[in-house]
């Protein structure tokens, strides 16, 4: 089982660097370079040659591609185009409110999202479960903006009873706190919540179609325990994977969520960053999410190698 | 096993057994509002897309346009038309650009199998590391925005998803007996594929479509809502709902109306999709027990 | 009334996908007595296993019981609530399934899969349950009863996980016991220690029993009375010897008369040895992967002959078949088509070296492309090969489905709209459209009724009659390839432990191996499962299992003749004896094993 893990883990460093391969390649090598980004359109070629030369844009790509993943791996993460500023420092003082939002997010849409998935599976074919299942199905295909909005419409708007605006301060209290990020927080969590829901119950669903289910079924279990007990280790995998996804899905989520609710978060910076082509910074940012992402679905991975029994309890 | 002739219908069109349901065909008859709109729209809008048709901006429902004005003054109503023609020819497009792509290489690399699969599944993955949304704002990043990069970028990322669909369907039924069979008889790859395999994965391809399809539209008006999409003085959805968001504290609707007509496209859509496979699915064990 | 189980007139329905209900059981009525064991047998698809298991009141997904009275201890389990009737499950009725693999569940330790039932239902506590169960573990003869509950179900051996099925289902001392199939997924020499597993603790607790099965021969050993079913009605009842002796209906004759001929009975001709090969491989060696499946195995097919390959599941028949056809490329070893070395790729040989070997599939089901008509499977080898097209690929079309006897009319229809025996009938039509020299045909009837199959066969023999057409027909039932074999090659574990003219190989001498094989077919004598199971043979043979790989002779862990310190080091080589027969065995040729048990 070792062994399975280490591959898993080197499988995810690798493909860590791939990506980052695809990243500097799209940012860098294809169109133009920094210095004409830079420079914009009111460039003169002698303007031009002397910026690239200060940067070292002259040297090989793949020189300055190392070098870029050796600052990268020692937290040096460039200095802004458009702000001057180190990068690293810039999205430090984003970082926690994007964070926090996820993190809320996700303690409130993972347990919840489970919990649903499997009263939804244990009422199969039932009216909780048809029901379910509609909401879910139209909320997956709603736009995040449009959650959004309308709570923000129904809750801020009308009846005044939380903020429209997702800024925090320092010296907020408690419910101060709650009032700001309650709808934010709400928005992301149904954007991901109807989706993992939707798989957890499909998982555990495909597992009752398993002779052992039938077979447990057949002992005069109740449902409860068949559900609980029978299905859900097996369907673990699946849901785990699933919960991954999702989890770094919310990075999609959260951008919208940002600039509904005017956060001032990593993907506002993200998105400010692509506005004004500030390359070394969408560098910077899609590398932090991407690392994310896939860790997130290493951890994934990991959880489930780890428990199954086939692997744990070789023959 | 079986001789059981009665219930293995043949199965001749991917719709046969399909009987409609009241939710088929009222998302159909959505679908098929929009479309009509979106062919006829210029003919049926009372204004132009880019008119100013009144000093008072964000007027509300009734004042001004049917449906109000936008922040400049324009007639939500008439935008909101020539909208639906942006909003589902760019989605129909790259949707049609990722399957081009998605299916091309996922059935090459099932039958292919060996180092081209190896190398495309792996550069695949390597761009499927990203949330789709990152992996669009790099692209744009680096390129600025325009339809093109738009249109190839959102391609692009939508056949990741459509490659691993058609690779999967690939590899299962390149097992079955009968490919096997086409096999040992000496066919080439294209009658292998073209024959066997892809008649036999057209229900899973069509759903993929339309789940694809989905996909598309709100990824396009996700990033039209954040300006990184179609630009103005086009009108598109997304860009509406962006473009009038302060009006939402002035009491206008004009940013929540488009909101609501993407809704009303993908969730018909999605219901659409949900129904074409629903004859898959079955009971399970556990409503035999309460019976 | 001693009847544990009485059943009146039970209707059950069932509904395909997005159809309608249809009858499945119509109008059956059975009892069953304390201690009694109640065998159902019948076709595929007659509606043996919803008949058992409505007995508990449980209709499959997609099934439903629609109408009749169903008597457990004296009380219409229809007319109790859904919740009462489910709490009988498990506690007064259990069940064993026809897979064991399938029915464990994976992710829980199998000791706590056996007493669950018990321990829900209040019968005790978890260590007293437990040690009941290491009881019955012993008395089904498993090895390790006091750990074989701390494994999980991947640990354990098929045969094993089988009889531990049995301890489940006795954990909470039920009153009636259904067994459904418990055995067919099993291979011969597996079975027989589970069926005498099942057998004797049926007979100790004292238990009603219904037993589901389809083969007649185990039926004989286990049942104290039969119900003969067909299309979901009832034939035929009663005690096993006057069913087996003097089947009074027309169908039971049928399904009588079907049942395979017992080996020795047949007597070949010799293959005539003059005759070249159409198939010659030579020390082929391959797997998947990493694996090794087949080691240097060498078989001939001579023209015009059949040539039956046996052996138990997993030892690399399909592989060989896949070999020779080139979908599986070999790592060693050489294939002569006709005289011709044939590439290892089915992609790097010519056509008509390709048509003069078809090979024809297990799963008739799969084995057609279901989206295209019956006319365009069988008429594409013709223009393939042949190069016929419109009028004249369409008569030849009609001619091959009237080969195999089935109207010209079928060319219209998709595969979906045949029954399992047609599907089979048509691919062999499909392989016989190249015109073929050799047709490798892979278990071709083992997933069809003893009925369909032995009309299969005869097809089989027909045509190599009509057309000269030569086999290699691979199976792991040995009945059906001694009545129609003329050479035998048997595999164990990817190797070739004995071979030769089929005579030869199924009169003595014999490789151990293949004297387990004989001695392990079911017989339709009353009794002859007592007097096998005793034998130190199939007790040696229940306690290994197969391992591909093995260094030294691959059977020795479960053979009673091993030598210690050569067998399971030295792999013996196939040693030519008199007449063409060739044994892989260590033992001299006086010592191997003869006839008698
Ligand atoms: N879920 C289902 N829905 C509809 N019909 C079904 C369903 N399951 C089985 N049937 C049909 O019911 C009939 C009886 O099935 P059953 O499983 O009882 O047969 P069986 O005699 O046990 O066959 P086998 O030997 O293959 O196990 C068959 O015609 C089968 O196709
Ligand atoms: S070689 Fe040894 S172990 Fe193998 S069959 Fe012969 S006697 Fe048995
Ligand atoms: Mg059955």
């Amino acid at each position: 089982m070792h062994r399975i893990i280490l591959t898993r883990l080197a499988q995810g460093v690798l493909t860590l660097l791939l990506a980052s391969i695809i990243i500097f390649g799209a940012t860098e090598i294809l169109p133009g370079d920094v210095a004409e980004a830079i420079l914009g359109q009111s460039r003169t070629e002698e303007a031009l040659a002397t910026l690239r030369e200060e940067m070292g844009l002259n040297r090989p790509a793949i020189v300055r591609y190392f070098d870029w993943l050796g600052g990268m791996v020692q937290g040096d993460l460039g200095t802004s185009l458009a702000t001057k500023r180190p990068v690293a420092d810039m999205i430090e003082s984003r970082m926690w409110n994007t964070l926090r939002l996820a993190l809320l997010a996700a303690a409130i849409s993972v347990p919840l999202s489970l919990a649903l998935g499997l009263w939804s599976a244990m009422r199969a074919g039932g009216r909780v479960d048809k029901t379910l299942a509609m909401t879910t199905l139209a909320l997956i295909a709603v736009p995040e903006f449009f959650i959004g909005l309308i709570l923000m419409k129904v809750f801020a708007v009308e009846l005044k009873w939380l903020s429209a605006s997702a800024n925090t301060r320092p010296y907020f209290d408690f419910w101060q706190n709650a009032r700001a990020l309650a709808l934010p927080v709400a928005t992301l969590s149904f954007a991901v919540l109807a989706h993992m829901m939707r798989m957890t119950r499909s998982s555990v669903i495909n597992i009752f179609t398993s002779p052992y289910m039938e077979m447990a079924a057949l002992k005069g279990l109740p449902k409860r325990r068949l559900v609980v007990l029978h299905a859900l280790p097996n369907a673990l995998s699946p849901i785990l994977t699933v919960i991954a996804l999702n989890l770094s899905y919310m990075v999609s989520g959260v951008i919208i969520v940002e600039t509904v609710f005017g956060v001032p978060g990593l993907t506002r910076l993200l998105v400010d960053g692509v506005t004004l082509r500030d390359i070394p910074l969408i560098q910077a940012c899609a590398m932090i999410f991407g690392a994310v992402y896939i860790l997130l679905n290493l951890l994934a991975d990991v959880l489930s190698i780890m428990a199954n029994p086939r692997l744990r309890y070789p023959k | 096993m079986s001789d059981a002739t009665e219930f293995a219908k043949p199965r001749a069109s991917v719709f046969a057994g399909l009987r409609l349901t009241r939710t088929a065909i009222f998302a159909g008859g959505i679908l098929l509002f929009w479309l009509v709109l979106a062919l006829f729209g210029p003919w049926i809008a009372p204004h132009g897309e880019a008119d100013i048709i009144s000093t008072k901006t964000f007027a509300p429902i009734g004042e001004g346009g049917w449906l109000g004005t936008d922040k400049l003054g324009r007639d939500v109503f008439s935008r909101l038309i020539y909208g639906v023609r942006t909003t589902l020819l760019l989605a129909l497009v790259t949707t049609v650009i990722s399957f081009t792509f998605g299916v091309t290489l996922g059935f090459a690399a099932a039958i292919l199998k060996g180092w081209f699969d190896i190398v495309v599944s792996r550069i695949v993955e390597a761009f499927m590391a990203f949330p789709s949304t990152l992996l669009a704002l790099v692209v744009i990043g680096a390129f600025g925005t325009s339809i093109t990069v738009l249109v190839l970028t959102v391609g692009l990322v939508l056949s990741t998803s459509v490659f691993r669909v058609s690779r999967a369907l690939g590899y299962d039924i390149g097992v079955m007996d009968f490919v096997e069979a086409a096999r040992a008889r000496g066919e080439g790859t294209w009658w292998i594929l073209t024959r066997e395999i892809l008649p036999n994965s057209m229900a899973p391809l069509i759903a993929e479509f339309g789940l694809r399809f989905t996909f598309s539209i709100l990824f396009l008006s996700g990033l039209s809502f954040l300006g990184l999409g179609v630009q103005e003085p086009a009108a598109d959805w997304g860009l509406m709902v962006q473009e009038n968001v302060g009006g939402l504290f002035l009491g206008s609707s004009a940013a929540l109306i488009p909101a609501a007509c993407i809704a009303s496209l993908t969730v018909s859509m999605n219901l659409l999709v949900d129904w074409f496979q629903q004859r898959q699915q079955g009971e399970t064990v556990l409503e035999k027990i309460d019976q | 009334m001693s009847d544990i189980l009485t059943i009146k007139n039970l209707r059950v329905e069932g509904r395909p996908p997005g159809g309608t209900y249809v009858p499945i059981v119509k109008g059956v009525s059975l009892n069953v007595a304390k201690g009694e064991v109640l065998a159902l047998i019948g076709e595929s698809g007659s509606g043996k296993s919803t008949i058992s298991l409505a007995s508990m009141g449980f209709a499959r997904p997609g099934c439903r019981i629609s109408g009749g009275e169903i008597w457990l201890n004296g009380r219409d389990i229809m007319k109790l609530s859904p919740h009462d009737r489910h709490a009988l499950r498990g506690n007064e009725v259990s069940y064993v399934a026809q897979s064991a693999a399938a029915s464990f569940n994976p992710a829980l330790r199998i000791g706590k899969q056996v007493i669950e039932a018990p321990l829900w239902h209040g019968a005790g506590d978890a260590a007293t349950l437990t040690a009941t169960a290491v009881d019955l573990y012993r008395k089904l003869d498993l090895p390790n009863p006091d750990t074989v509950g701390n494994k999980f179900p991947h640990q354990v051996s098929g045969g094993q996980l089988q009889r531990l099925m049995a301890a489940m289902a006795m954990s909470c001392g039920p009153d009636l016991l259904i067994l459904d199939e418990p055995t067919t997924a099993l291979d011969v020499t597996t079975q027989i220690e589970v069926l005498k597993a099942f057998k004797d603790i049926i007979r100790d607790q004292g238990t009603a029993a219904i037993y589901v099965t389809h083969d007649l021969a185990v039926v004989a050993q286990v049942a104290d009375r039969i119900l003969v079913l067909k299309n979901g009605e009832m034939v035929e009842e009663g005690p096993t010897a006057q069913i087996l002796h003097d089947p009074q209906h027309e169908y039971t004759r049928t399904l009588m008369a079907a049942v395979r001929p017992a080996p020795h009975l047949v007597d070949h001709v010799d293959a005539s040895a003059a005759q070249a090969p159409v198939i010659s491989a030579r020390n082929i060696t391959a797997g998947y992967g990493a694996l090794t499946i087949l080691s240097d195995v060498s078989v001939d097919v001579p023209a015009a002959s059949v040539v039956g390959v046996i052996g138990e599941s997993g030892c690399g028949k399909s592989t060989l078949a896949r070999v020779v056809a080139g979908l599986t490329p070999l790592r060693e070893g050489e294939i002569k088509l006709d005289g011709k070395v044939a590439a290892p790729s089915v992609k790097d040989r010519p056509r008509d070296t390709l048509k003069d070997c078809q090979i024809v599939f297990q799963m008739a089901d799969t084995a057609l492309n279901p989206r295209q008509r019956i006319g365009d499977i069988l008429g594409r080898p013709l223009e393939f090969y042949q190069g016929l097209k419109g009028r004249a690929r369409l008569d030849k079309v009609g001619e091959l489905l009237e080969l195999v006897d089935l109207p010209r009319s079928f060319a219209s229809r998709f595969p979906g709209e045949l029954s399992g025996g047609q599907k089979q009938r048509i691919n062999l039509a499909r392989a016989l459209a190249a015109d073929p020299k050799v047709i490798l045909c892979d278990e071709v009837t083992s997933a069809l009724d003893t009925v369909v199959a032995a009309g299969v066969i005869d097809l089989l023999k027909t045509l190599k009659d009509k057309l000269g057409v030569a086999y290699m027909f691979i199976s792991h039932d040995l009945s059906t390839v001694a009545s129609f074999a003329d050479e035998v090659v048997v595999l164990y574990a990817g190797r070739v432990v004995e071979k030769g003219p089929s005579k030869a190989v199924f009169s003595p001498p014999f490789h151990p191996y293949t004297k387990l094989l004989l001695s392990s077919v079911p017989e339709m004598r009353q009794g002859w499962l007592e007097g096998v199971a005793d034998t130190g043979e199939a007790k040696a043979a229940s306690a290994g299992s197969v391992v591909i790989g093995a260094k030294g002779c691959p059977f020795s862990n479960r053979c009673t003749h091993v030598i210690s310190g050569t067998c399971d080091t030295v792999a013996p080589p196939l040693r030519v004896l008199s007449d063409g027969l060739e044994i892989a065995c260590h033992l001299p040729t006086g010592e191997l094993p003869d006839r008698g048990l």
